[in-house]
């Protein structure tokens, strides 16, 4: 059953897109005139033109099948005239101007388990990584720490509760595909990486793995006869670089690779720069199936910032008019001497001057 | 540890006596205790909770469509749950004339989980925006579960479609089937990587060019760069239509294109009083006037006055009024660069390069892309072996950049001017 080309290859990039938008989109394209949230699930958009679109957003699980997929795709077609969009954060968008279409929509969603919500000051969903699924050097499943998270944050995805929006993300290397997010629960291995030198040099570019160490740690060596790579355990700062080089550099550990939790990572300009996340745990167990012990941190801070943040405050805003030690108190995490940074350009994060809150 | 091991091994091939068994007329076995998954424990953990769960979908789907490579993929995420290892080594399958796009996935433990030696990763460029007719979502649905596995996740960090989960014997025929449908493959490795745009002037009044436009206009001019990847490393684009940067491009992409106003804020006098009139003089006082980043925004005789000249673009008062305010009318681009995560030399954001660049008609798009091609052009010959534009900017000085690419020095790339005497003039 060998199979015989027939097709000639068109590198067509991107799909097209104008297929892909509704009527009502493509009429009123660039003559949008205002928005308005309705709900945490409901927006409108009204054009120049006076027409009205809504959108209604729902969670969505990422990790999807083609059986989801047709699902979301028979809801498309019954009440947004067959078009729908995703956005950054997984979530799905089904565009209408039928207002009519609107709660029976919403009411299909929630009878077919896809919460809806997402939109404005609240919990807005996780990106998330491939994880022991997909990647080939996982150590964590993201699928199942976001799903594990958001089983938490349920209600703060579908009601207005926090000053402003909160994006969070979750990884499972250093690697953070991810990515910078207002709380990102990234996984952090402990200890240096474990070398096979019976293999390295078969599986391995020596100089490769060398050049990917951000700290020169990694230096040639022979062992047994074998060109082989050593790492010098006192200055490597378990980054995990060297692994996706070289599979023979094993940092995953199923119990000294942890998760740490960062925060005030924030990609808009809306008032502030958009800003680097910090950390503020670290050495959280990477428990699965259900990651309590990250479960309860991302809780705890997300619990502060509702409380403590002023509307329109992202994450890194709260924390910037409060200070990082109210931080520490509010959240009752524990500040450790490793949250100073000891890496370049460490100075730009010292306290350059004499102000301390008592 | 070992003894997980084994009851893995032992649930996959020496079934209780109890079960009951309907195997194929190949002898191989089709259902067990009348399901088609084996045991899965720890995954079913995670069909708990109010949140849509992916193992439930993953479950349902095995049982409908009954691929054996899901059976093992189940086998195997539940072994590695249990052992807390992941198990998957990668390779290199490809599709005549790509070198980039499908992720190679063999499993490390085939003796264990043969169903699962393969599950290989197509990554598909979806149109811009994550725009979808159920058309297209659907033909892509049938074309994938005819010869994958029917696992999709929507989508990618970098914004791919990821079909999970091909033999790398059906992978040209599937691809084929795509390519006819419109679909085409994205980056992988050192290479131009798949893009994202916002929903852009699609939906959102907030748009100051248009994303979708440009996102499928340079991703296009970069299509054989981003199919067979021979670059230092990885290199993304990323398209939001205005600085509230939806798509995080300023974090997360080499070259960060966000939608900007260069006159003034525009005004409707009307909503203004409407908007105060239902939400407060306090509301604008405490939300508006004094979150302005820059105080551009002051009250005379009671009325909102935004000094333009002083103000930044952060959209942050339109956010909160956008009845009321909108962007300028004279729009274009700022263009970032150098946004990273982590490896090698810590997380990056992009920096500001161009304030402002028009991207309106064709020729300017053109124009754009000539530029884009330069850059790319410059990190070809300057960068090092695994080292992202912004490191290498960073490594080579941004002077040294922008003489090379022949862009204009301009006070908006910086916060403040050099604090050290550390350089020397021409001479
Ligand atoms: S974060 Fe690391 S382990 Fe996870 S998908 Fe990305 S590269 Fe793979
Ligand atoms: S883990 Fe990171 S720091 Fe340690 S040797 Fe590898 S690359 Fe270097
Ligand atoms: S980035 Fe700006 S233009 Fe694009 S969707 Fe977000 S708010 Fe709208
Ligand atoms: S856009 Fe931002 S900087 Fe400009 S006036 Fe409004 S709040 Fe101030």
């Amino acid at each position: 059953m060998t199979y015989e080309r027939t097709w000639q290859t068109i590198e067509s990039g991107p799909h097209e897109y104008k297929e892909a938008l509704h009527p009502v989109v493509l009429k009123n394209y660039g003559k949008w005139k205002y928005h308005e949230m309705l709900n945490p699930g409901v927006m409108v958009h009204v054009g120049e033109s006076g027409d009205e679109l809504f959108t209604v957003r729902a969670g969505t699980p990422r990790q999807d099948s083609v059986d989801l997929l047709r699902r979301l795709c028979d809801l498309a077609d019954k009440y947004a005239d067959g078009y729908l969009r995703f956005t950054v954060r997984n979530n799905v968008e089904f565009m209408t101007p039928h207002k009519e279409n609107i709660e029976p929509l919403i009411k299909d969603l929630e009878e077919q388990g896809f919460p809806v919500g997402g939109i404005g000051p609240l919990v807005t969903s996780i990106a998330h990584t491939q994880g022991w699924l997909h990647c080939d050097i996982p150590a964590t499943d993201a699928s199942g720490v976001a799903k594990s998270v958001m089983d938490s944050l349920y209600n703060d995805f579908k009601e207005w509760k926090m000053p402003n929006k909160v994006r969070l993300s979750t990884s499972c290397c250093s690697i953070n595909c991810g990515g910078q997010a207002d709380i990102a629960i990234v996984i952090k291995h402990t200890r240096p990486p474990r070398i096979n030198h019976d293999i390295l040099s078969t599986v391995c570019e020596l100089p490769k793995a060398v050049a990917r160490c951000p700290v020169a740690a990694i230096r040639p060596t022979t062992v047994n006869d074998k060109k082989s790579l050593m790492v010098d355990e006192e200055k490597c700062i378990v980054c995990g670089a060297c692994f996706g080089a070289c599979p023979a550099m094993e940092i995953n550990h199923p119990e000294y690779s942890k998760f740490a939790v960062w925060v005030g990572g924030k990609n808009s300009n809306a008032r502030s720069k958009p800003s680097k996340m910090s950390l503020v745990a670290d050495e959280v167990p990477n428990n699965p199936p259900r990651w309590e012990e990250v479960n309860d941190i991302v809780g705890r801070i997300l619990k502060a910032y509702q409380v403590g943040g002023k509307p329109w405050e992202r994450m890194n805003e709260w924390i910037g008019r409060i200070g990082w030690k109210r931080f520490f108190e509010e959240t009752e995490l524990e500040f450790k001497i490793d949250m100073i940074d000891s890496y370049r350009h460490a100075r730009a994060s010292f306290n350059q001057s004499a102000h301390v809150r008592f | 540890m070992d003894n997980i091991q084994e009851s893995v091994v032992a649930s996959r091939e020496v079934p209780a006596e109890s079960e009951t068994i309907e195997a194929d007329v190949n002898g191989q076995v089709i259902k067990k205790n009348g399901k088609f998954l084996n045991e899965t424990p720890m995954l079913d953990e995670l069909e708990n909770g109010p949140w849509p769960s992916f193992v439930t979908g993953l479950k349902e789907m095995a049982e409908r469509n009954k691929k054996p490579m899901l059976r093992g993929v189940m086998d195997q995420l539940e072994y590695s749950y249990q052992t807390k290892s992941g198990y998957w080594k990668g390779g290199l399958v490809t599709v005549k004339g790509y070198g980039a796009g499908i992720i190679t996935r063999y499993s490390m433990i085939k003796d264990k989980v043969p169903e699962a030696l393969e599950f290989h990763t197509f990554r598909v460029q979806p149109a811009p925006g994550f725009h979808y007719n159920t058309k297209m979502l659907r033909g892509l649905c049938d074309i994938w579960e005819k010869h994958g596995s029917g696992l999709i996740a929507l989508h990618g960090q970098s914004g791919d479609i990821m079909l999970q989960g091909i033999t790398a014997e059906k992978a040209q025929e599937c691809f084929d089937e795509l390519n006819e449908a419109g679909w085409d493959l994205g980056g992988a490795g050192a290479g131009i990587r798949t893009s994202m745009s916002c929903v852009g002037p699609a939906r959102c009044e907030q748009a100051c060019y248009d994303t979708l436009q440009v996102h499928k206009k340079v991703l296009d001019a970069f299509v054989g760069a981003i199919h067979r990847p021979e670059r230092n490393y990885k290199l993304k684009f990323k398209f939001s239509g205005c600085s509230n940067d939806c798509v995080n491009a300023i974090m997360r992409s080499d070259i960060a294109v966000i939608g900007t106003w260069k006159d003034d804020i525009q005004v409707d006098k009307e909503e203004v009083k409407a908007w105060i009139e239902k939400k407060g003089m306090d509301n604008l006082v405490n939300n508006v006037i004094t979150r302005c980043p820059t105080n551009a925004i002051s009250l005379e005789d009671g009325e909102m006055v935004i000094d333009n000249r002083n103000c930044v673009r952060c959209m942050h008062c339109i956010n909160v009024m956008p009845k009321a305010l909108s962007p300028g009318k004279e729009r274009g681009v700022s263009v970032l660069m150098g946004g990273k995560n982590t490896l090698k030399v810590g997380t990056m954001l992009g920096s500001m390069i161009i304030p402002f660049y028009k991207v309106d008609t064709d020729e300017e798009i053109e124009n754009f892309i000539e530029l884009a091609e330069e850059i790319v052009e410059w990190w070809d010959d300057n960068g090092l072996d695994h080292e992202r534009i912004g490191e290498t900017i960073e490594r080579c000085g941004m002077k040294q950049f922008l003489e090379d690419v022949g862009l204009e020095a301009n006070i908006d790339m910086i916060s403040a001017p050099r604090d050290n005497p550390y350089y020397k003039t021409e001479y």
